[in-house]
């Protein structure tokens, strides 16, 4: 059970830095996988007055604040075009539009949670987290990190060429992924990120000699089995580790066709 | 026979539409917020004693008003299934004891002001716990030297082959013919262990109950329950006090699918009220409902089935291993299902059977009803024992089965020698077939993309009843303005039968449905009821609706004789009024009620009661088509159909409903909804994240059709609806998954990673 | 702490602890139609309208609503009226206990997608469980009170 002593809602972001920087304080984000913990939270930190809600396009990127839901990415047409889709289709199938319209993205990249489709996908998207006293930081570099106490207050994501696909495999709809994959194809080579392998995801680089030809099917299945190759997986209670090693190459050849067919 | 106006239309629900606009209408809405919180502390082993336990810190919290342990408890054993008396489960529980034989069993009962000061106290709880090894595997329970109930009052009240010396909730062995003969002289046979796991029902209101004295100094029970009576006999026994000193009734109820026909939570307020004289209510998190609920009993289901080349099924031998978790809800009575109702589905040809089964005690949550109660593990048994048969003959399963299925007229060994009065089996599957296009969806096709689809059949029977046991029952009276009220002690727990008896009523007694009022269910106030479950109300308690409605008319042309002086065997009742059969004269209703009210001295009002000897079996087919992705295991219900003979259906509507939404608990059970233990033997899916039923992206498309068939014994020609529905879905996906991947996968639930592991395996 | 809200078009003032949840803050204040069905956010029973937009309010502080508008199913009667008698007459409300995070997300729906199609509304419901239905028939439900009000409205611009 979740016990909280204490709401503030914060009316800087100093503030809130200055409050978070105790062990027993916690930022809010969507509140969604907090609220499933059994602690005792002494004061609650809320930014909801902080304008973190928006989303900001530039010529060169999208700045997205950090208590923009998944509901608003899911529905953002800029963002939208920029993944091909991949944005929306990896956000729809988490538990449905009640969730989504309180899960937060800087929650769930803060929370760095193995299962995490968005963390996933902003991978290969090349995003930057800013964090109010750490400055920006590639997020690759961000979900490496230990958690520490700062506030993440902007997710950006620059604009550039290239397509990109998410595929995601679940036992069941609207569950937690049992294997998560994205992909981008970009002028300069190919970003693949593997996650809920069951350990939160990672940039793997495959063997990109093997696309040089072109992506074929033979060319993405080979590819796939080179990713499949480099990424440890383990079991949980969705499945083994043995699955997740086999349906790999198969996400990452599916995702690389599909933004072949996108092209 | 006359055209039926309300019996066999799909009428709105009485209570629908404040349902669905949310008004207050179940426990915890109706019972006063102002009342002591009730929790339990639960044990963190499998299997222990408790050394000591203090309470003293817990106590201090401001606001607590109570901690009891196993010291403050009395030590009459009782057993929570809701069953009639003397109940075949054995008589193994205390409120509270010293051994706790479960992850999850109650330690401490807690009452305070408020939710705050009980969680708080619930920390300050401090328990010294002898560890003890548990038995967690059911296949090791039987003659293990570790016991889970060594105590000597442990008692079974019935014959069932229990023994707690040898952790046995039951043993029995039946049969009919030489099945080991046969079975040697068939030209196949199909040999195979099929496993099922402890579902949860999962309703959406959690257990719940709420409790107080009333002005008469007894303890009155307001709980989410589909028994009220047996959860009086229950606390009775098990607080030591008179039964007329407790009143029990629901509300509406938030689903129960057998889960609130087990008294899981209704002792601890009530033992808090009667300790402290204050009102109390205790309300289940979900998570004590996935870990100390009551689930359907695991079952290991070993079937030998003996065929002719031909596809003649002549032998069918069964043993089922169940496992009944820590506590004997329900065990010796679930297991007989898995045999009873499976095997007579092919009295057609068989030529013996036999049907043994052990039921054991383990250190698990214990098990208890669950919508299909043993029907359903025997059915995904035997129906997947028959598809396997059909694949190894090269015969079509859909005509394996016209060749062997139990036909009208036929007596059914296996089901304690009952004729199949009425059985539209034969028409369920012509229908089924048709609608489905089996022709066209069974041959396996591939659709590009490493997709395939797939097509799976199957059979289910189930009862209509406990035959010999259950009884049903129900009043009618006539109020002033000639309406009725209809008083009933079954219970609507969402399924509509306040609404189906009341369609009963409105039939036999020629009037609206809105000229029926129901109450129900209180032990006060009802005329007894075994209660809701056993797929019994339409038929059992709807009986006992058609004899007092009966009676009642015979007794309004009584007190209609005084006042137009002729005996009442010179008058009809029509419905608006009783008249001279001559049409010299008549009083309408409304008159006559008045009349009844003055200087009378007949009753308007009549409870009959009813039981059957015999509990019909309703009949069903499923077809299932299915999209399997071969590249990861995936598999996609793409669509459902189903033809079910309940005999007559009172309420089209509601009958439709309770088929569709047994198909999707059936589906959760055959794909998603999964089971599993650490090795300290707790529950690893202790919520709603972790235990996945379907949500509306599961189940494809659904259709539901009737072949009815009229059952004699039954009102209007009806049998049960509510179980059946749920005993497809596992058997027939386990085929069509085969089909698309060429992997007989026989324990449940059948996910992507038994499917794609399994393809590999074989392709190795 | 003390908070101020809009519940049901009505000013609330109450006093509440920082985490106290907002489906027992609208329950505590006469809204028993939100239900509570598990603690991991993943039932949708508790449905609520938070300024306009359906959230699971066992999952959101009721300071956190602090100076929002916040509705409920016993805000929304007339709105629910419109289309509830068409569950009811397929006998899809069942045991009744999922009906009003149901009924309140469908009001989110159609207000959102005034004309949805059956993948759209399975897919916007897909975090509303129901145990008793098999989901069905409030497809149905929901689909036969579209197609009634777009005849009518057919028939509307027609005459």
């Amino acid at each position: 059970m979740l016990t909280i002593k204490r709401y503030v809602r914060a009316q800087s972001l100093d503030e809130a830095y200055t409050l978070c920087q105790k062990r027993a304080n916690v930022v809010l984000g969507g509140m969604l996988w907090l609220k499933t913990q059994n602690r005792t939270v002494d004061t609650a930190i809320d930014l909801s007055d902080l304008g973190l809600d928006a989303i900001e396009e530039t010529p060169d990127a999208f700045r997205i604040g950090a208590m923009v839901t998944l509901r608003q990415l899911e529905q953002h047409p800029g963002l939208d075009a920029l993944t091909c889709g991949a944005l929306a289709e990896s956000v729809r199938p988490i538990v449905g539009v009640q969730f989504r319209n309180l899960a937060t993205l800087g929650g769930s990249l803060y929370g760095r949670f193995g299962f995490s489709d968005l963390l996933t996908l902003f991978l290969v998207l090349d995003a930057a987290v800013e964090l109010h006293h750490g400055g920006t930081v590639p997020l690759a570099d961000y979900a490496a990190r230990p958690y520490e106490r700062d506030i993440l207050t902007h997710v950006v994501v620059p604009k550039q060429p290239g397509r990109v696909a998410y595929r995601a495999q679940r036992n069941i709809a609207t569950d937690i992924p049992v294997l998560t994959c994205a992909v981008a194809v970009r002028p300069d080579g190919v970003n693949c990120a593997i996650g809920a392998r069951p350990m939160k995801a990672q940039l793997y680089p495959g063997d990109a000699s093997l696309l040089a030809g072109g992506i074929t099917p033979r060319s993405a299945d080979a590819f796939g089995e080179s990713i499949a190759a480099q990424v440890p997986f383990g079991s949980n209670l969705r499945a083994g580790a043995d699955y997740r090693r086999a349906v790999c190459p198969v996400l990452v050849r599916r995702a690389l066709l599909a933004c072949k067919e996108e092209a | 026979m006359a055209e039926l106006k309300t019996v066999g239309k799909g009428m709105r629900k009485k209570d629908a539409m404040n349902l669905l606009l949310g008004k207050p209408a179940f426990t915890e809405d109706v019972t006063p917020r102002d009342c002591l919180v009730v929790k339990v502390l639960r044990s963190p082993h499998a299997h222990a004693l408790i050394r000591s336990i203090r309470t003293d810190l817990a106590l201090k919290v401001p606001g607590m008003v109570a901690v009891y342990t196993y010291a403050d408890v009395p030590q009459n054993r009782y057993t929570n299934a809701g069953q009639t008396y003397p109940e075949p489960s054995p008589h193994d529980r205390l409120i509270l004891d010293r051994r706790v034989r479960f992850v999850g069993d109650a330690v401490a009962i807690l009452a305070g002001e408020t939710e705050q000061a009980v969680d708080k106290a619930m920390k300050l709880v401090k328990v010294d716990y002898e560890v003890l090894p548990a038995v967690l595997d059911p296949h090791t329970a039987k003659d293990n030297p570790i016991l889970v109930h060594p105590e000597a009052d442990w008692q079974a009240l019935c014959p069932v082959g229990a023994d707690n010396k040898r952790n046995l909730v039951a043993s029995e062995t039946c049969g009919d013919g030489d099945v080991e003969a046969v079975l040697a002289d068939c030209d196949v046979v199909v040999d195979h262990v099929w496993h099922t796991k402890a579902c949860q029902q999962a309703m959406m209101e959690t257990f719940r109950t709420y409790t107080e004295i009333d002005p008469y100094g007894r303890l009155h029970v307001i709980s989410s329950t589909q028994i009220v009576f047996h959860v009086r006999r229950i606390l009775s026994i098990a607080l030591g006090i008179p039964k007329s000193k407790i009143h029990v009734e629901k509300p509406r109820i938030g689903g129960g699918f057998g889960a609130k026909q087990t008294s899981v939570s209704e002792v601890y307020p009530a033992f808090v009220t009667w300790k402290t004289g204050r009102p109390a209510r205790i309300v289940y998190s979900r998570r004590e409902c996935q870990i100390a609920g009551s689930p359907r009993h695991e079952m290991e289901v070993h079937v030998r089935l003996g065929a002719d080349k031909d596809g003649r099924i002549r032998a069918l031998d069964v043993y089922t291993l169940s496992n009944s978790g820590a506590y004997s809800e329900h065990g010796p009575t679930t297991v007989g299902l898995s045999g009873h109702k499976s095997i007579p589905l092919y009295t057609g040809s068989l030529e013996a059977f036999r049907f043994g089964y052990d039921v054991v005690y383990t250190n698990v949550q214990a098990a208890g009803a669950y919508r299909g109660y043993g029907a359903t593990q025997g059915i995904f048994a035997v129906e997947s024992a028959v598809n396997e048969l059909a694949d190894r003959l090269g015969i079509d399963p859909v005509k394996l089965r016209e060749q062997n299925m139990v036909r009208e007229g036929m007596i059914m060994p296996a089901y304690y020698n009952e004729p199949a009065n009425a059985c539209a089996l034969d028409r369920c599957m012509a229908r089924c077939k048709e609608l489905f296009h089996w022709e066209e969806k069974f041959p396996v096709r591939d659709m590009g993309n490493g997709k395939v689809r797939a097509a799976g059949v199957a059979m289910a029977m189930q009862g209509s009843g406990i035959s010999g046991v259950d009884v049903g029952s129900a009043t009618v009276k006539l109020s002033d303005d000639g309406s009725y009220n209809l008083i009933i002690g079954a219970a609507d727990m969402g399924t509509g039968c306040d609404t189906i008896l009341a369609q009963m009523v409105a039939e036999c007694m020629d009037c609206d449905l809105d000229n029926v009022a129901v109450f129900g269910a209180d032990s006060d106030a009802s005329p007894y009821d075994s209660g809701s479950y056993a797929s019994s109300t339409t038929y059992v308690t709807g009986k006992a609706v058609e004899k007092a409605c009966q009676q009642l008319k015979e007794q309004l042309c009584t007190l209609a004789a005084e006042s137009l002086g002729c005996t009442p065997a010179e008058l009809e009742f029509t419905g608006k009024a009783v008249r001279r059969c001559d049409g010299t004269a008549q009083i309408s209703l409304a008159e006559l009620a008045v009349k009844s009210q003055c200087a009378n001295n007949t009753a308007v009002q009549v409870t009959a009661t009813h039981s059957s000897p015999v509990s019909p079996p309703p009949f069903m087919v499923g077809m299932v088509e299915i999209e399997l992705d071969k590249e990861t295991g995936s598999v996609t219900v793409l669509d459902y159909k189903a033809v079910v003979d309940c005999g007559t259906p009172i309420n089209p509507n509601l009958a439709r409903v309770q088929t569709e939404g047994g198909i999707v608990q059936g589906i959760g059970m055959a794909l998603y909804e999964d089971v599993s233990y650490t090795d300290k033997g707790r529950i690893r899916g202790d919520s709603f994240l972790q235990y996945k039923i379907p949500t509306r992206l599961d189940m494809g498309h659904l259709q539901v059709e009737f072949e009815s068939s009229y059952e004699p014994t039954g009102p209007f020609g009806a049998k049960s609806i509510g179980e059946i529905v749920i005993n497809t879905p596992s058997p027939a996906l386990a085929q069509a998954i085969y089909r698309a991947s060429g992997v007989w996968v026989r324990e449940l639930p059948i996910t992507p990673e038994k499917i794609l592991l399994g393809m590999r395996a074989k392709a190795e | 702490m003390e908070i101020q809200l809009k519940l049901n078009g009505r000013p609330v003032r109450d006093s509440i602890d920082a985490d106290t949840l907002l489906i027992d803050f609208v329950r505590a204040h006469g809204c028993a139609s939100v239900k509570r069905g598990c603690e991991t956010s993943n039932c949708g029973l508790c449905t609520v309208l938070l300024d306009g937009k359906p959230v699971l309010s066992c999952s959101v502080l009721a300071a956190r609503a602090d100076g929002h508008e916040v509705q409920t199913l016993e805000g929304l009667q007339a709105e629910a009226e419109a289309f509830v008698g068409f569950i009811a007459d397929q006998g899809a409300e069942q045991c009744g206990f999922c009906n009003p995070g149901y009924v309140m997300n469908t009001i989110a729906l159609l207000r959102e997608n005034p004309d949805p199609t059956d993948d759209e509304i399975r897919a916007y419901l897909a975090g509303n469980l129901c145990r008793c239905s098999g989901y069905e028939g409030q497809l149905r439900g929901i689909r036969a009170f579209l197609n009634t009000r777009n005849q009518a409205k057919e028939e509307n611009d027609r005459g």
